[in-house]
């Protein structure tokens, strides 16, 4: 019992809310990938 | 048994401070080359008593990419074993060897490059040919950091023994992983230094291998910004959180990230020598699918970052989907540095990887994106982050209070810093892009257009570059500050606490012989063939030219 | 090891980025043959002349067909040698027509030395002992700035020439 209680709030706390780390991590990808295109651009019509 | 106490005494603050003095020494002086450089580029100066551009060039990559990065590291690193695995009286002998030998090496070098002997700046690429007291000096400073690799790997050792069952502490973890990627790392440098350019320079051997030579430093010269760089990260994962009232946010995948960095960082060499001639493009592309993967341990930091804020945020009650970022502590100097660091690596990462993308390397090689690069990650994300950790160590080391003066002039030097280098790094990236090469003096290159659009970005870059050195100035003041006026007190020595419920960390982490086995391996596998190649396809050796650098 | 769900998504995200990006470069790496400059091709440093294209008739511009152009020269410190104009003096603009394919070959006397045509992707080491080759159309009309981008010595910004590519 005491055990099941214990698996219970250790299971909350490691599920944490990460939405706005999402978004900020998915941002970070969306500039990589926008600047890398860019130069690429760059490389094709030279 | 006695175990070694841990903590920092008097003796373990002489040494560390020793080792910081030297790095804002360094600071000072190349900080002020670098201003003279974007003055004369700017066509704004010109430099009087027959002091070059290159000689003044030289100084500042040396004394600024070489000495106070590699001085503040170890000096860093020493205060972290002392503090979480224990130095005994032994070892700190020898880490007082390691650090007089690197001296000796840098005033060697030094008097060689002011005497204008050795003007080959810090890459000193064959066959330029440099005074051979210089390649002595900087023998003698990879030599010295090879001490201080082995006086942390002895105490890491010796605190295992006493502590079978534990794992070790996370930064002790972190620091023993980055010595060994340098000391790999060095021994390719060293080859070239001792077996090359020495008995070459001395006239014994009358040609140098050129390709070797480059191979060989750029089979180092990419570790080395890693080298750089983790120490940052160690402030990242295992510091910050403590600072910001967290906790760390996976100590497996701090670890994870440092093992991945270890095995990928030094393999790739060649994407810096993706323009030359004599290597197989086959095997430039594996070594740049390689340089991909060391991507990947990066990745995953910048997760762990935003997580650890969100996290400690939200414990904190605040809401939102950006709630936790607004309440960081942007006030803290101690945080703000090094996170105005974290967010300058976006673009400087970004920048990183069009670098490697094989022949998109054409479009920015040899030209000032390169510059405006890597003074985003050096200059910038780890230069602040030192700061960030000057704050507190210094204090520390020198039992004197952060003041909320200090930490208020932090906070502008910060913020004169991120101006400085968006200007001096903006321009430079896009004048890079418009074929301005770096490492040169100002030059109309016979009067074109282009040429003249680059000058305009050159007038940027100066701007950019006095701003930067106002900052300089400003850190240096504090520097002082901390160390010899700052109000007498503890400051707090910053080290993070997994959560209570953590998961434990995988014993494999810490299997170093799986790790260095795996890293060997790795550096075989992208090597040997094209290193073969290159000696069995050689033409014939290149003669020293000392002439073109003034060397005569 | 525990990953956040979202770590996951983050990291399937970001490795499929990057193998995107590799299948980009890969593609025209090994497919269009965009490589980098990396011919291999040796020569003797104290006899380059010994290359047919390095006698001093073959350097400067040579045209091999109706649009196809092959510019040879020599670096050395602080100078890239074109070859000579119609009046006898050191050649340093070269003329190209638009829209020709341009093949640069290239080698050094002496030290380090780079080659870029600024505004273009011709970028290249030309390093002791090889040669260095990188073939490109100019389709653009205009002056593009040659520049040695590795440092060579104290004549390094001194060592420059230029492309015009006229209709
Ligand atoms: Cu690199
Ligand atoms: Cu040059």
């Amino acid at each position: 019992m005491e055990n099941a209680e214990k698996q219970k709030s250790e299971e909350r706390v490691e599920t944490p809310n990460l939405k706005g780390t999402l978004l900020s991590v998915l941002l970070l990808g969306v500039f990589i990938i926008v600047s890398w295109f860019g130069v690429f651009a760059l490389f094709l019509s030279r | 048994m006695i175990a070694t106490k841990l903590g920092i005494s008097k003796s373990d603050s002489k040494l560390t401070m020793a080792f910081i003095y030297v790095a804002f020494i360094s600071l000072f002086i190349g900080g002020l080359m670098g201003l003279l450089q974007t003055l004369v580029r700017s066509g704004s100066l010109s430099l009087p008593w027959g002091i070059t551009y290159y000689q003044v060039l030289t100084v500042h990559g040396v004394i600024l990419g070489l000495v106070l990065t590699t001085f503040f590291i170890i000096g860093f690193q020493y205060a972290l074993m002392a503090k979480t695995v224990g130095i005994s009286k032994k070892q700190r002998l020898y880490a007082w060897l390691s650090f007089i030998v690197m001296l000796i090496g840098t005033v060697m070098a030094a008097v060689m490059v002011l005497l204008g002997k050795a003007s080959v700046l810090y890459t000193f690429y064959a066959p330029l040919q440099a005074h051979p007291i210089f390649y002595f000096g900087l023998a003698l400073v990879i030599i010295g950091s090879w001490i201080a690799c082995f006086v942390n790997f002895r105490q890491l050792y010796v605190w295992k023994k006493t502590h079978k069952d534990e794992k070790s502490p996370l930064l002790a973890f972190m620091v023993v992983i980055n010595m060994v990627l340098w000391f790999i790392a060095t021994l390719g440098v060293a080859a070239a230094v001792i077996v090359q350019f020495i008995p070459w320079s001395l006239g014994y051997a009358e040609t140098i291998n050129v390709l070797v030579s480059r191979t060989l430093f750029w089979y180092f010269g990419h570790p080395l910004v890693y080298f750089w760089l983790l120490p940052a990260y160690m402030a990242w994962y295992a510091i910050i959180p403590k600072i910001i009232g967290g906790k760390i946010f996976s100590d497996s995948l701090a670890r994870l990230s440092f093992v991945l960095f270890l095995l990928f960082s030094i393999p790739v060499g060649f994407h810096h020598q993706l323009t030359e001639p004599g290597i197989d493009p086959t095997w430039k592309f594996i070594q740049v699918v390689l340089t991909f993967m060391v991507i990947i341990p990066s990745l995953m930091t910048a997760f762990s970052m935003f997580a650890m804020f969100e996290i400690t945020g939200r414990r904190k009650g605040f809401r939102g989907l950006f709630g936790w970022f607004k309440h960081l502590p942007w006030k803290d100097v101690r945080f703000f540095a090094p996170m105005v660091g974290m967010l300058a690596f976006i673009p400087a990462g970004t920048g990183g990887i069009i670098n490697a993308s094989h022949q998109l390397n054409n479009v920015i090689h040899n030209t000032m994106w390169v510059t405006g690069h890597f003074h985003l990650t050096v200059a910038t994300t780890v230069l602040l982050t030192f700061f960030g950790i000057s704050y507190w160590l210094i204090p520390h080391l020198t039992g004197r209070k952060l003041t909320k003066k200090i930490n208020n002039l932090g906070l502008i030097q910060t913020v004169i810093w991120a101006v400085g280098m968006t200007i001096m790094s903006g321009s430079m990236h896009i004048s890079g892009l418009l074929g301005a090469p770096r490492r040169s003096a100002f030059s109309e290159y016979g009067g074109t257009a282009q040429a003249s659009d680059w000058i305009g970005y050159q007038i940027a870059q100066a701007v950019g570059g006095t701003i930067l050195f106002i900052g300089i100035l400003l850190m240096v003041y504090i520097f002082l500050q901390l160390t010899f006026f700052a109000p007498k007190g503890q400051e707090e020595f910053p080290i993070a606490e997994e959560e209570v419920n953590a998961q434990p960390t995988p014993l494999f982490l810490e299997n170093w012989k799986l790790w260095i086995g795996i890293t060997i391996g790795l550096i075989l596998f992208a090597y040997t063939i094209p290193f073969i190649d290159i000696i069995l396809h050689a033409p014939t050796g290149s003669e020293p030219f000392a002439w073109p650098i003034g060397n005569s | 090891m525990h990953l956040h769900k979202f770590e996951k998504v983050w990291l399937i995200f970001g490795t499929g980025s990057l193998l995107l990006f590799l299948l980009v470069i890969g593609v025209g790496a090994f497919y269009k043959g965009t490589h980098p400059s990396s011919h291999l091709e040796t020569i003797d440093l104290k006899n380059i002349e010994s290359h047919e294209a390095f006698q001093p008739d073959n350097l400067g511009v040579t045209q091999v067909k109706e649009d196809q152009y092959i510019v040879n020269f020599v670096a050395s410190a602080f100078n890239y040698d074109f070859g000579v104009d119609d009046n006898g003096k050191p050649l340093k603009k070269i003329r190209i027509p638009k829209g020709s394919t341009v093949l640069f070959q290239a080698t050094t006397k002496d030290v380090i030395h780079g080659y870029q045509v600024a505004g273009t992707n011709v970028n290249m080491m030309l390093e002791p002992g090889y040669i260095s080759r990188y073939e490109t159309v100019m389709d653009e009309t205009g002056e593009f700035t040659i520049v040695c981008n590795e440092y060579c010595g104290l004549g390094h910004h001194q060592m420059f020439a230029s492309v015009e590519v006229y209709e």
